[in-house]
C-alpha cells in the first residue's frame, strides 16, 4: 500500500551566482513521516527548506503539495496552505507573550464597548495554551514575555503556533541546536507527537542521535546534490557520515 | 505529562516584581515630586502647590508641546527607531501654519484661513514623515542618521519659510485654540488629552500597536509573520511627524506666532519623557501612559524648581539625573527578567 505524498519535490535547483546551492534534488514526504536532512556545513540544507517554504524561488524543478504544483512568492503563501517553518532562530518576538506570538500577524479582535475593535488577548492566551497543551507541555505563566521561557518552552511555543494554524507540513531548521540534553529530549518527544497527528515533518540536524531517534528517513546532501536517501531502519551512522563527506 | 517550569519559580516571581516596579517607579517618583513641592510650598510660602489651579494649568500647558512630540516618539522608539527631526518638523509646521493664515486672512476671512493653515501644517509635516519612513524602511538608512539629516533639512527650510524671524498671526479662533479654557481646562490640554487617548488605544488595543511592539522585539519575526514591516515603519514615522505638526499648530495658537525654533529645546525632553516612561531605546517596550507620566515628571521638575526659586539651570541637572535613573531601572529590569541587551 502506498499513500499519496503530501509533498513531492522534483529536480529542485537553486543557484546563487556561481554557487550551485542545490542541484536536482528530488524526494517525497508522507503524512506522519519524519524526514531528516543531513549534510555538512554549506551542503544546501537551509537552502532546500527555504525553497520549499517560499523564502527562495527555485531556479529549476517543481514542488507538488498534495499532488498540486505550487509556487510561492513569499513565506506567507506557504503558511496559508499549511506549510509552517520554524527557523533556526525561532522567529519569536521575545518581548511579547505566548498568545501574541502564536497569533502574530493573525490576531483575533473583539469589540470594545461593543464598538471599537480591540485585540482579544484573553482568547489568544487561552487558545495558545490549548495548542501547547496538546504537545504535553505545561506552561505556568502565560502573561510573561517569551524571553523569560527556557529554550525548550520557546521551541514548544513555535511548534504550538504551527499546530494551532493547522500545519500539515512542519519544517524545522536545527530545532535542538541551542538546547541542553534534557530539552533536546523534550523536542524529540514533541516531534513524536506531531507524527501521531499525521503532520509531515522535515527537520535539519547535525546531531545523528536526534536523527536516528526520530527520523523515518534520512536525506543526505553533499555540496548541493543528493548524496542519498535512506530509511533509518536500513542504515547506520557510519553510512550516513560516509554519504555526508563523500567517498 | 512533561512539565516545563518557567526558568525557576523564584526567578519568575522576581521578574514579576521587577516588571511591576519598572512600571510603578515613575508613578511613585511623580508622586514624590509633588509631595516635595507641596511640603516646600507650605513651609516656605504658606500656600499649596497642588491645590492651586494656576499651578496645575501651568504645568499641564507646559507639558503639552513636549508630550505631543513624545507620543509619536513612543511609537518610533518601541519599533526600535528614533526620530531626531520632530522638533524642527514642529517648527516648520508652526511657521507654515502662521504664514498661510496671515497671508490668506484678508482674502478668505478668519475661519477658512484657519482651517487651511492647520491643514497645511499637517500636510507639510507629511514630507519629513514620509521621507524618514522611506529612508529607514526601504533604503535601510539607520534611523539616527536618516532623521538627523531631516533635522537639518526641516531646520533650514523652517527658518527660510519664516524669513529668519518669527511669523506673527492674528486670528480670533486661533487665539481660542491656544489660550481659552473649557470648564477651566486649557484648550491645548484638552486637545492633547484626546490625542493621548487615541494613541493609547492604537498602541495597546489595535493590531497596529501589536505590530509596532513585534517589529521592535524581532523585526525578522514580524516579517515572517506576514506583517508588512516597511509600510508599518513608514506609518510610524508619519504619525511622529503628524504629532509634531499638532504641537506646532498649538504653539502658533498659543503665542500667535510661528517660529522655526519652536521645537528645538523640546526634542530631548520628548525623548527623555519616553525613556522615563519605561521605553527601552533598544525597542520592543514602552507605553503611552508611561510617556505621559514621563512628560509630567519633566514638567513638574521644570515648573516646580522655578516655583521654589531655584536657579533655572538646575532644571537641566535634575532632568538629566532622572533620565539616568530611568535607564538604570530599565537595565536592572532586563537583567532580572533574563534578557540581555544583545539578544533583543
Ligand atoms: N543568500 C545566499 N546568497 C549566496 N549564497 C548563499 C546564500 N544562501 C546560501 N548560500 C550558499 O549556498 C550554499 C548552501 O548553503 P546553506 O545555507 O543551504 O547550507 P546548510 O546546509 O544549511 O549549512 P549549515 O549546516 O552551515 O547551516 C553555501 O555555499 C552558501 O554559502
Ligand atoms: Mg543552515
Amino acid at each position: 500500500m502506498k499513500a499519496t505524498p503530501i509533498l513531492s519535490v522534483e529536480g529542485l535547483s537553486k543557484r546563487f551566482g556561481g554557487v550551485h546551492a542545490l542541484e536536482q534534488v528530488s524526494f517525497e514526504l508522507f503524512p506522519g513521516e519524519v524526514l531528516a536532512l543531513a549534510g555538512d556545513n554549506g551542503a544546501g540544507k537551509s537552502t532546500l527548506i527555504k525553497a520549499i517554504s517560499g523564502v527562495y524561488r527555485p531556479d529549476d524543478g517543481r514542488i507538488l503539495y498534495k499532488g498540486e504544483p505550487v509556487a510561492f512568492d513569499n513565506p506567507r503563501q506557504a503558511r496559508d496552505l499549511g506549510i509552517e517553518t520554524i527557523y533556526q532562530d525561532l522567529a519569536l518576538a521575545d518581548n511579547l507573550d505566548i498568545g501574541a506570538n502564536v497569533f502574530l500577524g493573525r490576531e483575533p479582535l473583539r469589540r470594545l464597548f461593543g464598538l471599537l475593535p480591540a485585540l482579544d488577548r484573553k482568547r489568544m492566551r487561552q487558545e495558545a495554551l490549548q495548542a501547547i497543551e496538546t504537545l504535553d507541555i505545561e506552561i505556568k505563566r502565560l502573561d510573561v514575555p517569551v524571553r523569560t521561557l527556557s529554550g525548550g518552552q520557546r521551541q514548544a511555543v513555535a511548534i504550538g503556533r504551527a499546530i494551532y494554524w493547522k500545519a500539515e507540513i512542519l519544517i524545522m531548521d536545527e530545532p535542538t541546536a541551542a538546547l541542553g540534553v534534557p530539552e533536546q529530549r523534550k523536542v524529540r518527544a514533541l516531534v513524536e507527537g506531531l507524527k501521531e497527528q499525521k503532520v509531515g515533518v522535515i527537520f535539519i540536524s547535525h546531531n545523528l542521535g536526534d536523527i536516528f531517534a526520530v527520523a523515518d528517513r534520512i536525506l543526505v546532501l553533499r555540496r548541493g546534490i543528493m548524496a542519498g536517501i535512506r530509511r533509518t531502519a536500513d542504515t547506520d551512522a557510519d553510512e550516513i557520515v560516509k554519504l555526508m563527506v563523500g567517498g | 505529562m512533561t512539565t516545563l517550569e518557567a526558568s525557576s519559580p523564584l526567578a519568575a516571581r522576581q521578574a514579576v516584581v521587577v516588571r511591576w516596579l519598572a512600571v510603578a517607579w515613575s508613578w511613585l517618583f511623580l508622586a514624590l515630586l509633588l509631595v516635595f513641592f507641596e511640603v516646600w510650598a507650605r513651609a516656605a510660602y504658606d500656600t499649596s502647590f497642588l491645590l492651586n489651579r494656576f499651578n496645575i494649568q501651568s504645568i499641564t500647558l507646559f507639558a503639552v508641546a513636549p508630550l505631543l512630540l513624545a507620543l509619536g516618539q513612543t511609537l518610533v522608539i518601541i519599533s526600535g527607531g528614533i526620530d531626531l527631526s520632530v522638533g524642527f518638523t514642529m517648527g516648520l509646521a508652526a511657521v507654515i501654519c502662521a504664514r498661510l493664515m496671515q497671508w490668506l486672512d484678508p482674502a478668505l476671512g478668519p475661519e477658512l484661513s484657519l482651517v487651511i493653515g492647520i491643514l497645511a501644517a499637517f500636510a507639510v509635516a507629511l514630507i519629513p514623515g514620509l521621507t524618514n519612513g522611506y529612508l529607514i524602511a526601504w533604503l535601510g538608512v539607520p534611523a539616527f542618521i536618516g532623521t538627523l539629516g531631516m533635522y537639518g533639512i526641516a531646520r533650514g527650510t523652517g527658518f527660510l519659510a519664516a524669513g529668519g524671524t518669527t511669523v506673527p498671526v492674528r486670528n480670533e479662533y486661533l487665539a481660542f485654540l491656544g489660550n481659552d479654557r473649557i470648564l477651566g481646562i486649557p484648550v491645548p490640554v484638552i486637545i492633547t488629552i484626546l490625542v493621548v487617548l487615541l494613541m493609547h488605544y492604537v498602541l495597546s488595543q489595535s493590531r497596529f500597536g501589536q505590530y509596532t511592539y513585534a517589529i521592535g522585539g524581532n523585526r525578522e519575526a514580524a516579517i515572517r509573520a506576514g506583517i508588512n514591516v516597511k509600510r508599518h515603519t513608514m506609518a510610524i514615522y508619519v504619525i511622529a511627524a503628524l504629532c509634531a505638526a499638532m504641537s506646532g499648530v498649538l504653539y502658533t495658537a498659543r503665542f500667535s506666532a510661528g517660529a522655526a525654533q519652536a521645537g528645538e529645546p523640546l526634542l530631548l525632553d520628548a525623548i527623555a519623557a519616553v525613556v522615563i516612561g519605561g521605553a527601552s531605546l533598544f525597542g520592543g517596550s514602552g507605553t503611552i501612559i508611561g510617556t505621559v507620566i514621563g512628560a509630567l515628571i519633566i514638567a513638574v521638575i521644570q515648573y516646580g524648581l522655578v516655583f521654589i526659586n531655584v536657579e533655572p539651570f538646575w532644571q537641566f541637572v535634575a532632568v538629566g539625573v532622572v533620565i539616568i535613573i530611568s535607564v538604570l531601572v530599565d537595565q536592572s529590569r532586563s537583567r532580572l527578567t533574563g534578557a540581555h541587551q544583545e539578544d533583543r
